[in-house]
């Protein structure tokens, strides 16, 4: 069983939704953060891969990746980060999450094969919609590597369809048309949303998208979502007050999603 | 009777040029890309859509824009005769204005309520701001706050014409931020927004729909260069950022495998330098704003911003047509740097009374040798896209003039 649906059917087991944790690499001192993330509570960890021109995330995420690129971050840091974790985190899962170009530069294949030396259990890449990714998905399944989908508010059920083709590990649900670190969609039309894609996908919904506080991962989570994904906050938090602060506001959304259900 | 042959029939149902363009867009906005291509093809196929985009051309543009001989230029080159297509006749002194008001008429087609755009320095702002403003649609135009900065007047005119102007303060605050930014409001207001996007870039069917409705450009002018020398030219040459005024002249003559179509880029201070937006001559494949071509890009695959003197051939991308034409070598891409820009836009207005932007002023460096190199025989069409008015305080600045 891969790592992802061995802590999707432990979190299950636990009557709880799972917690994902996006931070970008490269921006303040990710490998210790990352490094602490399963302790405070962590369940998947997403690492943002910068990019300089990301269009789907708010001014949280990519003035984020604009650090991380002035820090001298690159895909082959982002990797070395992710092996430096798996090294010391044999079962947490590590999804890598970003845009292509810099994975078309590297190279599909080469890099479906240096991301599975450093033990990445999953791809997001945000501007590779079903239709254009063929070719990376076919490079990840040789090396077991999920390719992880985002489903949306315009997704309706044929598109539904698409996603759920060649899915696997979970589906990332975003809660709200619009850009990361925004604000989340109404408690009720995310539920039911949730309910629609885990039918129609029979892959764990993580909820996603304008998501702050302990309580409105726990309105999440009450809804039925598989689990909650959190980014922009713990940037924020990240680059305000450090990894210490990061790790308090991890800790107060994983207390509050145990105590949940 | 020309021949069809295969360059004319991209893109494919993928939205693909050969291995370029796509829809490589964030899954909030595959819908509404596969709406407006539908919305597009039905409308492409109403006499009705045509005749009223038709009709606008001509009574609110302008068009058909003036087949003019370059008698003195040509004398002056010593060489083929240069022959200008002069959309800088058009209302609002571009070519931009075409792709403006097809899009908009598609967009109250659609039903759409709110408009959208990007631009640079501002070209596209204000056309698309007119035409908003003609068929009473609130538009909203993302520009870097560093191009608000520099182009003033333009930002006043959007005002002018009822448009909201966003300075983007994201990323490095230049044209492909505020691409992104408008990419961004799309995704957030996707039900009620028509995004207008100024060159033949970014997810299909844009490419594909931006090109059919610049492409009178190169229909006018290949019935005119028939009805005045009774033949077509030896060459088409025009200027290129993304790629829209190049793509229109093109189009119709992709099917003439006599005619060489020449594309120039900016080859800013130097393709030898970092400072140039050179995306075929300097760039790579790769992936951003929803379409693959050629863009400017570092080994880590980081986009890099290009430079120009023409704000409007400051793009780190090309449209995925022209990426295309020059892998299978239909078309020729070369470059012009901004000094010689600078010269033709000096000698064009000294000997034919014509200001050109400096975006067609680096057209008009190739056009200086393609002339030399055809020699008397020869015939020279090229595209003056754009009217150099816009660009007089910059050049005086550059030129050292206190005005």
């Amino acid at each position: 069983m891969s790592r992802l649906s061995a802590t999707f059917a432990r979190v299950k087991a636990e009557s709880r939704a799972g917690f994902v944790t996006y931070i970008m690499a490269g921006d303040g001192e990710t490998a210790d953060l990352l490094d602490a993330l399963p302790a405070a509570g962590a369940d998947v960890i997403e690492l943002g891969m910068p990019f300089t021109d990301p269009m789907a995330d708010g001014p949280t995420i990519e003035a984020a990746a604009l650090r991380a690129l002035d820090n001298g971050m690159t895909l082959k840091g982002t990797l070395a980060l992710a092996a430096a974790f798996r090294a010391r985190h044999p079962d947490t899962p590590l999804v890598l999450m970003g845009y292509a170009n810099p994975i078309h530069h590297f190279g599909y294949a080469n890099f479906a094969k240096a991301a599975a030396d450093a033990g990445v259990d999953g791809l997001i890449c945000v501007d590779l919609p079903p239709e254009e990714d063929t070719e990376l998905r076919e490079a990840l399944a040789n090396v077991n590597i999920a390719i992880i989908r985002l489903a949306t508010p315009t997704t309706n059920d044929d598109r539904l369809k698409a996603v759920a083709a060649g899915s696997s590990g979970f589906v990332y649900y975003v809660s709200t048309t619009g850009v990361t670190g925004m604000g989340k969609g109404a408690a009720t039309d995310v539920s039911d949303a949730v309910k629609r894609v885990q039918t129609a996908t029979g892959l764990p919904v993580a909820v996603g998208f304008g998501v702050r506080t302990p309580e409105e991962a726990a309105e999440i989570a009450a809804g039925g979502a598989d689990a909650v994904v959190v980014g922009s906050a713990i940037v924020n938090a990240n680059h305000d007050g450090g990894t210490k602060t990061a790790l308090e506001l991890v800790s107060g959304i994983s207390a509050a999603l145990r105590a949940a259900r | 009777m020309t021949k069809p042959n295969a360059f004319s029939q991209y893109p494919d149902a993928q939205g693909r040029f050969g291995e370029f363009g796509g829809r490589y867009v964030a899954e909030t906005l595959m819908p509404n890309i596969l709406a407006l291509e539908k919305a597009y093809e039905a409308a492409k196929a109403d006499p009705t859509f045509i005749a009223e985009f038709e009709d606008f051309l001509k009574n609110y543009v302008g068009r058909p824009s003036p087949l003019y001989f370059a008698e003195r230029l040509t004398e002056h080159f010593g060489g083929a005769q240069i022959w200008l297509k002069r959309d800088e006749l058009n209302h609002t002194g571009a070519h931009k204005i075409n792709n403006c008001l097809g899009q908009v008429l598609l967009a109250k087609r659609m039903g759409k309520t709110r408009i959208i755009a990007e631009t640079g320095a501002g070209q596209h702002g204000v056309a698309t701001a007119t035409v908003a403003a003609r068929f009473g649609l609130p538009c909203e135009v993302f520009m870097g706050a560093t191009d608000v900065e520099r182009q003033a007047p333009n930002v006043f005119r959007m005002k002018l014409l009822g448009a909201k102007v966003h300075a983007v303060t994201a990323g490095r605050g230049t044209l492909k931020d505020a691409m992104n930014e408008a990419l961004r409001d799309w995704v957030t207001h996707p039900d009620e927004t028509f995004y207008v996007i100024g060159t033949v870039a970014g997810p299909h069917p844009y490419p594909a729909m931006v090109r059919d409705f610049q492409s009178v450009i190169g229909r006018e002018a290949r019935a005119q260069m028939l009805d005045r020398i009774g033949r077509l030219p030896d060459a088409a040459v025009a200027c290129i950022g993304g790629g829209s005024n190049a793509m229109g002249l093109f189009h119709p003559f992709l099917e003439d495998e006599d005619v060489r179509l020449i594309g120039v880029e900016a080859a800013g201070k130097g393709l030898d330098t970092p400072d140039h937006a050179a995306s075929l001559n300097g760039g790579e494949p790769g992936i951003l704003h929803g379409n693959r071509t050629y863009l400017l890009q570092d080994e880590d695959g980081q986009i890099i911003e290009g430079h120009s003197i023409s704000a409007g051939l400051d793009y780190p991308g090309i449209g995925p047509e022209h990426a295309f034409l020059h892998d299978v070598k239909r078309a020729e891409y070369v470059s012009a740097t901004d000094d010689e820009a600078l010269d033709m836009f000096q000698l064009c207005s000294k000997l034919e009374g014509i200001i050109p932007a400096l975006e067609p002023a680096h057209a008009l460096a190739r056009v200086r040798d393609l002339a030399a190199e055809l020699g008397p025989d020869g015939i020279i069409l090229m595209n003056m896209c754009g009217r150099g008015d816009k660009d007089v305080p910059q050049v005086a600045r550059t030129l050292g003039v206190e005005l």
